[in-house]
């Protein structure tokens, strides 16, 4: 801040109470919601404090047992899937993307070119773009209701490829002839040199594509069509009956503050390489 | 260690009619364990050359050998030699320990010898205390001694450097000069090094040589470069200030060039009559530019001589035994 005058400090704590008060509120209801019964959140007006069924709410959220109109499986199961998924997408985004980067930016093959370009294409080429052929091929393969069929055709990276590439560009190239004078093939220099220099790189990534594996609403919701393969967040959708059913809100919103969490969680440990991944510049 | 032989080195880049030629045909027979200095302006392919003795360019032609082996188209890894580059290529991941182990690691030479061999190059190189630290925490000079040590550690036939002084201040490349001239003498290992600074070229050298637009000018000692040097490049670029090249000077053969060293030139009552344009005071000695008919040059006198006024007309004789003369034509010597 250019000055210093109190009331300029007032007014920015203001404005910054009032942004947590807009963004923490609906998060509140969500947590005072999950700690009534269902009948009592359906009451208007709808309690503001937190109530007593706590336990409850939360040992019928995760176990099962839930008697609403909508699917009642138990949640535990459905963090279980989704953590397997968010974790095969991102190390497998990362593993796929730094050997892609690597044969990039440091080998003279034929086509490089046209490799080049292909990934690069398919950042205009989203799931959702292609989901109908993909639904397709996933599904003449058989990888419906499995963790493949989850996870494979969302693994594919051009983002992390370029972000890695990017990185790459920047190790000198005296310390790959270093190596090559020291010794160390191409893996070797891969695995020994490459990689822990990248490692606030990966962390960085870490973090987005967890996130974004966590996340994923669309996909899950056409592959998967058990519920023990459900993810979290489809879990959340199927819930929730439509029409004039009367909804277990108290499990909905346990689920949905369940379901949060590992994400927060992930945020919160790895911030300080997340942003040191971001800004860093030690080569 | 090992006798290097460079037979005829070509580089070119590109194929056929439109290549870039580079390099045109070095020669050169490096004896077991010299210290051999190439020198010159940039872009004079000197680090290209060494960089083909360490494996890291193609070679396009000719053939090089250390000791009895061609070694064209081996990896860099298999030739025996050990480089120290300009910015040190540390590992900035791992320790200096690891810096200095990794070669051998890959060798897969067992652990203790690994730790007696850094341990015993640390000590050399006055190390130590720091082997456990990572480059990042290391001033230049350090950090310099620890690419020293990488290269040490792996005991191998030659020693290539590449301009590892570039990087460090006026006071620690004087002092890491001398470090590496006692390095060579104690472990006698044969070398390569790669300078554009001839105080370096000339300090470190046992035999130099001197490169220009890729073609090596003169391969000799120090003393010879200096006193005959073979061409008006070699003159002109070893020696500051550079030799006086004459085309007009009194007493001049046709077609030839003079040449005189500024420090040869002996102020006086009589010789050639000059026109002083300019004078620096450099401490001990004094330079005096003046001009010769249509031609500058340089007298280097000691600063008690007393400068000369500017615009007067002073008297120079050069030193007989001290004169060059080189064909005009081809800048050779005669």
């Amino acid at each position: 801040m250019v000055e210093r005058s109190p009331y300029l400090t007032l007014l920015s704590h203001l404005i910054l109470v009032l942004g947590v008060l807009i963004v923490g509120f609906p998060l509140y209801l969500a947590f005072v919601a999950s700690t009534h019964t269902a009948q009592d959140i359906v009451q208007a007006p709808m309690p503001l404090l937190p109530g007593s069924n706590f336990w409850q709410t939360y040992r019928d959220t995760l176990f099962g047992g839930g008697s609403g109109p909508g699917s009642s499986a138990p949640v535990a199961r459905m963090m279980w899937v989704s953590l397997v998924t968010a974790l095969v997408i991102t190390f497998g985004k990362i593993a796929i993307s730094l050997l892609s980067a690597f044969a990039i930016v440091y080998f003279r093959f034929p086509f490089k070119g046209i490799c080049f370009w292909l990934i690069f294409i398919t950042l205009m080429l989203p799931v959702e773009v292609r989901i109908g052929p993909t639904y397709q091929v996933v599904s003449d393969l058989g990888m419906l209701n499995t963790y493949a069929g989850l996870t494979i055709p969302l693994i594919a990276s051009a983002t992390a490829t370029f972000l890695f590439r990017q990185f790459f560009l920047t190790v000198p190239d005296e310390l790959v002839e270093a190596a090559r004078v020291d010794g160390a093939g191409p893996m070797r220099f891969f695995k020994d040199i490459l990689v822990p220099l990248s490692r606030t790189s990966i962390a960085a990534l870490f973090v987005i594509q967890f996130i974004y594996g966590w996340n994923q609403y669309l996909w899950p919701l056409l592959v998967t069509t058990s519920e023990e393969m459900y993810p979290v967040v489809i879990g959340i959708k199927r819930m929730i009956a439509g029409g004039d059913a009367g909804n277990e809100w108290n499990i909905v919103m346990a689920t949905a503050l369940l379901a949060m969490l590992p994400p927060a969680l992930v945020v919160i440990f790895m911030q300080r390489w997340f942003v040191k991944g971001l800004v860093d510049t030690e080569k | 260690m090992a006798s290097l032989s460079l037979r005829n080195i070509v580089k070119r880049y590109g194929i056929g009619p439109k290549a870039n030629q580079v390099i045109h045909g070095v020669n050169a027979e490096i004896q077991d364990g010299e210290f051999v200095v190439i020198v010159g302006p940039s872009g004079c392919g000197k680090s290209t050359l060494l960089r083909m003795v360490a494996g890291l360019e193609e070679i396009s032609g000719g053939e090089l050998r250390i000791g009895d082996r061609v070694v064209n188209n081996l990896e860099p890894a298999q030739r025996d030699i050990a480089m120290v580059f300009q910015n040190y290529a540390l590992y900035p991941h791992m320790t200096n320990f690891d810096n200095m182990a990794y070669g051998l690691k890959i060798a897969k030479v067992p652990k203790e010898e690994i730790r007696a061999r850094v341990d015993k190059a640390a000590k050399i190189l006055e190390l130590g205390h720091l082997l456990e630290r990572k480059p990042r925490e290391l001033s230049g000079g350090q950090r310099q001694r620890v690419a020293m040590g990488r290269a040490i550690v792996r005991q191998p036939q030659v020693f290539l450097f590449d301009e590892p002084l570039s990087n460090l201040d006026a006071k620690l490349r004087a002092q890491t000069r001398l470090e590496i001239q006692k390095l060579h003498r104690e472990l006698g290992i044969t070398s390569l090094f790669v300078t554009h600074d001839q105080v370096e070229a000339m300090t470190l050298a046992e035999r130099m040589i001197v490169m220009n637009a890729g073609n090596m000018e003169q391969f000799g000692t120090p003393e010879e470069v200096y006193s005959r040097p073979a061409t008006t490049f070699v003159a002109s670029f070893i020696g500051s200030p550079p030799m006086n090249l004459l085309k007009h000077a009194p007493g001049g053969r046709p077609g030839s060039i003079l040449g005189i060293r500024p420090e040869h030139l002996d102020v006086g009552d009589t010789g050639w009559p000059l026109q002083v344009e300019t004078v620096e005071l450099l401490g001990a000695e004094r330079l005096v530019h003046a001009r010769l008919g249509d031609e500058m040059l340089i007298i280097r006198t000691h600063e008690d001589q007393g400068a000369p006024a500017i615009g007067s007309t002073i008297h120079a004789q050069p030193r007989e035994d001290r004169v060059h003369w080189f064909n005009a034509e081809t800048g050779q010597r005669q």
